[in-house]
């Protein structure tokens, strides 16, 4: 049976090149980079070598890259961080609706602890408006964390623009950069982001390795305490291996991040085309402007049929998506990001989305679409819904 | 998640559709929370449920379970289709995730459901 991979927002392959420059470091350059002796010397060498590398990438400098062990951690640490240092000044903090739980659920959190946390609504592609957030902002707003790419329907928020009310009224910004960094080109210092998350597995990279920019001369609490790594604001022994895995995966994607955009959306467009060709009363959810979207998503509902019926369906035919419906983790709440751009409840549990990667073809995506197809036809048969409605 | 025996009924679901003629309807759960189950039956004048269907919308568990309690009640008297629990249902599936047990509840309620509204319409 054929297996197809269309994921890749969940997780991507680790480049072979990372994957080469990594083997070293776990049986040959195996020292603690905080050593001092020859062993010691070599890893941090390494580490020193990978972090320019990453800097060099967002345009930050060196010294503005802290290794952390995951996307969420930089998230938790940008969020709580800035509240901890900053609660004197404020306890208020503006999020949007749509982020990912590592952002979302800190907020929420932070409540529990005395500080006010507005979230930012966002349109019906799921845009936050600068003119929102220029009226949710206060005098005791220390923080705006808003994320620069959503994960599920794949809009790219105008990160600079509201980065720019963020500071004029004297508060920070934050972007969760996790879907963006290795499908978005950008600069740091362009963007004027105090501070931007990125996980190393969503662009090839190795898991278990993130990073967070942290601007030069923003006074920071720690994350974790302990040693002196991480400018003793993360302690821990630091990652060889993977700090070099994800410096090396992140140059490769941004030395072809152009032409792989071309690519998957080029696959990604022909699927959306076929779907909506051959499928009716069906919502293609986020923007419609490829130019304001992640080029490898897709996000589908399905009316009168659930996701992961949709998701297992497909997963018999070999095909790998992601539901959009939390029922298929458990609880009974749909997406908060689908309800947020209006999609109404009982067609958000039937949404799936398709996320593309660069080893991807288009005969994959045939198929793919064949078999969504087939699905869809046999559970709207098999639904009390579907005839009577239509 | 799930376990093959479930996975082979979602995958070739027995009794899907609606009973011809049907006289027992019964439709259980509601569209916001993702699960819906209908089942439709035709039962004799001796009480004897002669044929059953299922229509459901909702998660693979709950596709399995509408199946399974369909093919249960087959053949059966009302006084014993409406002894058959979701426990039953589940054993029939060889176990169901703790977050999917209520997908087998909705199965049990569903053909009590349907017998309800035939006895109420068998009054009438």
């Amino acid at each position: 049976m054929k297996s197809i991979y269309l994921d890749h927002a969940a997780t991507t392959p680790l480049s072979k090149k990372a994957l080469e420059a990594m083997e070293p470091y776990f049986c040959e350059t195996y020292g603690n980079p905080n050593s001092q002796h020859v062993y010691g010397r070599e890893a941090a060498k390494a580490v020193a070598e990978a972090r320019q590398k990453i800097a060099a990438c967002i345009g930050a400098r060196p010294s503005e890259v802290y290794f952390t062990s995951c996307g969420t951690e930089a998230d938790n640490w940008a969020i709580k961080g800035a509240a901890a240092q900053y609660r004197d000044k404020g306890r208020h903090i503006i999020t949007s609706v749509i982020e990912h739980p590592a952002v979302y659920s800190t907020c929420k959190q932070l409540e529990k602890y005395g500080y006010e946390v507005t979230y930012l609504p966002v349109d019906g592609e799921g845009f936050v408006s600068p003119e929102s957030l220029e009226g949710a902002i206060r005098e005791d707003t220390v923080l705006v964390s808003v994320m620069y790419a959503n994960n599920e329907i794949g809009t790219i928020e105008p990160i600079k623009e509201l980065c720019e009310i963020a500071h004029r009224h004297g508060a920070l910004f934050h972007t969760d950069a996790v879907q963006a960094t290795g499908a978005i080109r950008y600069d740091v210092k362009d963007l004027g982001v105090d501070m931007l998350s990125m996980s190393a597995h969503k662009f090839y990279g190795p898991k278990g390795m993130g990073a967070l920019y942290i601007r030069n001369g923003l006074r920071m609490e720690k994350f974790m305490t302990g040693g002196e790594q991480e400018r003793a604001h993360r302690g821990g022994t630091s990652n060889t291996p993977g700090i070099v895995g994800m410096s090396v995966a992140l140059e490769e994607a941004m030395s072809t991040l152009e032409s792989d955009g071309k690519y998957v959306a080029k696959i990604r467009d022909r699927f959306v085309k076929k779907v909506l060709d051959n499928i009716d009363e069906i919502y293609y959810n986020g923007p419609k402007d490829a130019s304001r979207r992640l080029p490898n998503n897709a996000n589908f509902s399905f009316r009168y049929i659930e996701g992961e019926s949709i998701l297992y369906s497909l997963d018999l035919a070999g095909i790998s998506a992601s539901s959009g419906s939390a029922c298929s983790s458990g609880s009974l709440e749909p997406s908060r990001t689908l309800l947020s751009i209006g999609v109404p409840i009982g067609t958000a549990h039937g949404s799936i989305r398709f996320s593309f990667g660069k080893h991807n073809t288009e005969e994959e995506a045939d198929y793919a679409v064949d078999e969504l197809i087939k699905t869809v036809k046999r559970l709207r048969a098999m639904s009390p819904l579907y005839k009577e409605k239509k | 998640m799930y376990n093959e025996k479930v996975m082979e009924v979602f995958k070739n679901p027995q009794h899907m559709g609606e009973v011809e003629n049907y006289n027992a309807i019964g439709t259980v759960g509601n569209e916001v929370c993702g699960d819906i189950m209908r089942i439709t039956m035709r039962i004799n004048p001796d009480g004897v449920i002669e044929d059953a269907k299922f229509k459901t919308f909702g998660c693979a568990a709950a596709v399995a379970s509408s199946s399974t309690a369909t093919g249960m009640i087959i053949g059966k008297t009302i006084d014993e289709a409406l002894k058959i629990t979701n426990k039953q249902v589940i054993t029939e599936l060889e176990g169901l995730p703790p977050q999917k047990i209520h997908c087998s509840v909705l199965a049990e309620d569903a053909i009590r459901a349907a017998i309800d509204y035939y006895e109420k319409n068998k009054k009438n």
